[in-house]
């Protein structure tokens, strides 16, 4: 990746926040972390941002081609009953930095772009997503369930599925 | 028996196979000879098959690590003829140890039925016994007895090396009883 002159290597924290508000202006907001007693925190390894859904697939391949983040360690969905949430954790792997993004989306419209044409290693973790939430990543090469049987037809994940034994 | 009747008893089709070896067979029950072959060799397969259990090696969780400790120099489970065998073809034991998950399910009934028999199966660990941790989960079979028949069950979780030797110990004492009933030519 160190070819291509455009790249920042090791960007620091308030490069990526002045970098990416002047790229996607309202559409990603920066939010303060409230777990202040963790050590990474403190010493400004992790940045917590909140993206609309319509720019995440941009943001992802800008802060991929631009600000060096080669590694997608996590994608998760969060069940806020009222609303879905897909939880981004992206590494650049020269200065330990984790950019944890935030996609609010709406309980009748589960479809959010999916990265994985950005990082391949996002493959999986969307379909477990899928399976888990029935959160639709569209642009997936494969979106089928990863580990649970082709036959269900339930989101286990969601708060609204519920186990014999809480009946 | 009079093989001039069966001329071609080198080379014969399934069909005639069967007539010819029951026929044989029944000659044998009816004048006793079966029941003295039984009692002179049954003990010979019961201490040969007591002695070389072949369990199926397939780890499927954290009790594996505990079946591969029990296969080292500490506790060497080979002293009591456990023996891993990575073909279900060439296993006697079908010993699953750790969860089952639903996705897994029809390649143990699989695994199961490859097993020629005579086969035993050993439940090990409480994810085998009842599903354990993942007692109503929605991905986790509750128990190996839901989808195959099981002879021993080893709790613990995960069990220890000695408790798996103790199983396995237990399983010896079903296969001699197995083998002392008597086996010689029953299919």
């Amino acid at each position: 990746m160190s070819e291509d002159a455009n790249i920042i290597e090791k960007p620091s924290r308030d490069d990526i926040v002045s970098l990416v508000k002047a790229e996607f202006g309202g559409k990603v907001e920066f939010i303060e972390s409230t777990k202040k007693n963790i050590k990474a925190i403190n010493e400004g390894r992790r940045l917590f941002m909140k993206a609309d859904r319509e720019v995440l697939h941009d943001l992802a391949k800008y802060l991929h081609d631009k600000l060096n983040f080669e590694q997608a360690s996590s994608v998760a969905g969060v069940d806020w009953v009222d609303h879905m949430q897909v939880v981004y954790h992206l590494t650049n792997y020269c200065t330990s930095m984790v950019v944890e993004i935030t996609v609010d989306i709406p309980n009748d419209d589960l479809h959010i772009a999916s990265v994985s044409d950005i990082w391949e290693g996002a493959n999986w973790h969307e379909r477990e997503t899928y399976e888990l939430f029935g959160i639709v990543f569209d642009g997936h090469p494969k979106l089928e369930r990863l580990l649970t049987p082709k036959s269900y037809e339930f989101f286990p994940f969601r708060k609204s599925y519920k186990l014999r034994g809480q009946e | 028996m009079d093989m001039s009747l069966y001329p071609h008893a080198v080379a014969m089709s399934a069909d005639e196979f069967m007539s010819w070896s029951s026929a044989m067979i029944n000659e044998m029950l009816s004048a006793g000879t079966k029941r003295t072959v039984d009692k002179l060799t049954g003990p010979v397969w019961a201490w040969a098959m007591r002695n070389s259990m072949h369990p199926l090696h397939f780890g499927l969780a954290c009790c594996a690590i505990e079946m591969a400790a029990a296969s080292d120099t500490r506790y060497d489970a080979e002293r009591v003829g456990m023996i891993y065998r990575s073909s279900p073809r060439q296993t006697d034991i079908l010993l699953i140890n750790g969860w089952i998950s639903k996705k897994l399910r029809p390649d143990i009934r699989r695994l199961y039925e490859q097993i020629p028999a005579p086969k035993w199966v050993v439940a090990m660990g409480e994810c085998a016994i009842s599903g354990g941790p993942w007692y109503d989960s929605y991905n986790i079979v509750q128990g190996l007895d839901q989808i195959v028949p099981v002879d021993v069950y080893i709790p613990g979780c995960p069990i220890k090396p000695d408790a798996m030797i103790d199983g396995f110990m237990l399983l010896q004492k079903k296969i001699d009883a197995y083998f002392r009933r008597g086996v010689f030519m029953t299919d």
